[in-house]
């Protein structure tokens, strides 16, 4: 993010600051909960370590989410790098819990 | 954290299409401040917290009792519940610490439920019997108020942990917009303090320390992951207890048989565990239905001897009639290990003394790298203000919760002391007393900040500086442990602790002299030198965090003024090596801020 360019307009400014936050703070947790939830049950370790190991790890995953969603140019590419990870990580954990089982 | 993308100037908007560095700047900048305040009484409660076995001997100065080994203070505890309490629910011989020598034991008693069934007895660990001391939290206010931050559970919780969310944020942006971190890491020109602006002092704090604040940020978040992230539990779980359970077996009992029995040898038991644990101590023991034929006792590691324990060290269970081993847990897989090893490390609870003091001067650091961030984000944005500054609703709102936060709690932590001394020692609800002092002094020097922002930085530094120099005269008029006492008798907690408080009272007066000698100098900055002068002497001054800390401190205030003169008077002072933000590079901007008084208000 940086200060709209001279003569640009300060309102769209803030929805755009508005929306990438949103974008990191409530789509940056969805990411780190789906990346929490695959690794749970992807791991191939004990049910309490694969758990474990995907609670730490989550904090990871939503640092780089925060990060990415205000480090790129625009809006619409922040919100891409939010919903990837979500798509990715939710999909494998559901093809793991409801297609192949645990 | 660079000016580049703040600078609203000509420069910013040729720059080439925004950079990683100037976007993860204003991340840096935002993600800090939003909760700043926070995590400035985060670090600064839990910085005293790795002292809280310390602060809570310190603050029952009538209990002076010598360390035994922590198998024997076990013995000695059951041995005391076995006489005093043989019919109680459940017996409780509480983790014991060689920093703080009193045994401390708490039972349950019958036919009464939640908090008030329980009932602390302190002991003294050579007689075995109950010593009294004043009512007080001690170190375990500090330890609460560090993640709780006297909110209710979970609120208080949940909002360290989303600061602390903040915080990685901040400090992972804050690396990617530091560009020469390693260059600067070895770099140290304390002759060209002016050039360089006073802002690194919060780099060096943040640099230096870096370790550990990332370190201390990630382990806090592990501390309640369970609570805040538990969709990955979720996953595999019914519950968020049921993965508690298996994480940590718990001790669970059976039922009461109301069959009376006898309890085994304690010692026998705890001889079983040392040899068990390969000669490690036992640290605190858990008797469920004790005198009951179902009686259990659960014999716990001391946690002290190992980093990797964090905050749950594997135990025993014995059967208390037999006394044979029922079940052992020691989950020491890779990942569990790990993760105990973060939690150990944030809490510090294998540190010796020298290690524990380098916890306390690193933590002090990150405290100090917070509130100088606070400030420099005033002392940028009142620079470019010009003399516009004291108009700006939001550079007076945060300056004022900059000085009531900051040196609010600085005023705050010597209240509770002497409250701690001060307040009649039979005082119904002492402790509480000590509590309400402390929220209230910092509540009264918080309205100060709004009332009087122009002199609050001075005034509140002052007062706190005041507060802690009379922390070890009121100890020394209310106490024999006074330092002419404790210090010939190598009294290392009461000498560490009134010597800790004469160096912090010291600090705080001479932050509160700098910043007042600013205000008297800033409106004679007619004369070429005189407002500058100040960052190239903090700079120079510089030989720790503290006085880094100061630096920032110190300079901001006087910025304000110095930015509020009119033009005519600022103009001159920017005289020679100073470069406008227009004409300076892009790519050095941010080493290349000018001293803050040095601005020229166009």
């Amino acid at each position: 993010m940086r200060a709209p360019a001279p003569g640009a307009s300060w309102g769209w400014y803030r929805v755009a600051v508005f929306s990438r936050a949103i974008a990191a703070i409530f789509g940056g947790y969805a990411a780190a909960s789906a990346s929490a939830a695959c690794l749970a049950v992807w791991l191939p370790v004990s049910r309490v370590d694969a758990v474990t190991a995907g609670l730490t790890l989550s904090f990871v995953t939503y640092t780089c989410v925060v990060l990415w969603v205000f480090a790129v140019r625009d809006a619409w590419r922040a919100w891409k790098g939010v919903l990837w990870p979500i798509a990715v990580f939710g999909g494998l954990f559901a093809l793991k819990r409801w297609v192949l089982g645990v | 954290m660079t000016t580049v993308d703040h600078v609203k100037g000509k420069a910013a908007a040729e720059a080439q299409p925004e950079g990683i560095r100037q976007s993860m700047s204003w991340l840096h900048t935002w993600a800090g401040l939003l909760l700043g305040w926070v995590l400035y009484a985060m670090f600064m409660t839990g910085t005293l917290a790795f002292f809280r076995d310390e602060i809570t001997a310190y603050m029952k100065p009538e209990v002076q009792v010598q360390a035994v080994t922590s198998d024997q203070a076990m013995i000695t505890g059951v041995r005391y519940l076995q006489t005093h309490a043989p019919d109680a629910l459940r017996w409780f011989v509480m983790p014991y610490s060689d920093r703080d020598p009193v045994i401390e034991v708490s039972y349950q008693k019958p036919g009464k439920t939640g908090r008030g069934s329980f009932q602390r007895v302190q002991l003294d660990p050579a007689t075995g019997e109950a010593v009294q001391s004043r009512e007080t939290r001690g170190g375990d206010f500090f330890y609460r108020f560090h993640y709780e931050l006297e909110m209710g559970y979970p609120w208080g919780r949940w909002l360290a942990s989303i600061a602390g969310m903040f915080m990685l944020v901040a400090i992972i942006s804050g690396i990617i917009t530091h560009k020469k971190i390693f260059k600067d890491f070895f770099t140290f020109r304390p002759g060209k303090g002016g050039q360089r602006s006073w802002m690194d002092g919060h780099n060096a704090l943040s640099v230096l320390g870096l370790p550990f604040h990332l370190m201390i940020t990630f382990s806090g978040l592990m501390l309640f992951m369970i609570m805040v992230m538990p969709a990955g539990i979720y996953a595999m779980y019914e519950t968020p207890n049921q993965f508690t359970a298996d994480a940590y077996p718990s001790f669970a009992s059976k039922p009461r048989t109301n069959v009376p029995a006898p309890m085994a040898p304690i010692e026998n038991m705890i001889t079983q565990a040392n040899t068990a644990w390969g000669g490690a101590s036992v640290g605190r023991v858990t008797v469920n239905h004790p005198g009951d034929s179902a009686m259990t006792v659960s014999l716990t590691r001391l946690v002290s001897e190992r980093v990797s324990y964090g905050r749950l060290p594997p135990s025993m269970i014995f059967n208390g009639v037999t006394g044979e081993v029922t079940s052992a847990s020691e989950n020491d897989s890779a990942i569990m290990t790990t993760v105990g090893t973060i939690v150990g490390l944030h809490l510090g609870k294998f540190a010796k003394p020298w290690l524990r003091w380098l916890y306390f001067i690193v933590s002090l650091a990150g405290t100090a790298m917070v509130a100088s961030g606070l400030v420099l984000w005033v002392a940028k944005r009142r620079q470019k203000a010009g003399k516009d500054a004291a108009n700006r609703f939001s550079l007076r709102l945060v300056d004022s919760l900059n000085s009531g936060t900051i040196a609010g709690l600085l005023i705050a932590m010597p209240v509770f002391f002497l409250a701690n001394r001060l307040l009649p020692v039979d005082l119904p609800d002492h402790a509480n007393w000590e509590v309400k002092l402390f929220l209230w002094s910092w509540g009264a020097a918080f309205v100060y900040g709004f009332v009087r922002q122009r002199q609050a930085w001075r005034d509140l530094n002052a007062l706190a500086g005041l507060l802690f120099l009379s922390v070890p005269i009121v100890n020394a008029l209310t106490t024999s442990r006074h330092l002419g006492q404790s210090l010939p008798a190598q009294d290392w907690v009461m000498a560490g602790f009134d010597l800790t408080m004469i160096a912090s009272g010291i600090f705080c007066v001479w932050l509160s002299w700098k910043v007042s000698r600013h205000k008297a100098k800033a409106p004679a900055a007619v004369k070429p030198k005189a407002a500058p002068r100040a960052a190239p002497q903090a700079a120079s001054a510089a030989s720790g965090e503290a006085s880094a800390m100061a630096k920032s401190a110190a300079v901001a205030p006087g910025t304000s003024t110095a930015a509020k003169a009119p033009p005519t008077a600022a103009a001159p002072a920017v005289a020679p090596p100073v470069k406008t933000a227009a004409a300076a590079p892009p790519e050095r901007r941010d080493d290349a801020l000018p001293p803050a008084s040095a601005y020229q208000p166009r």
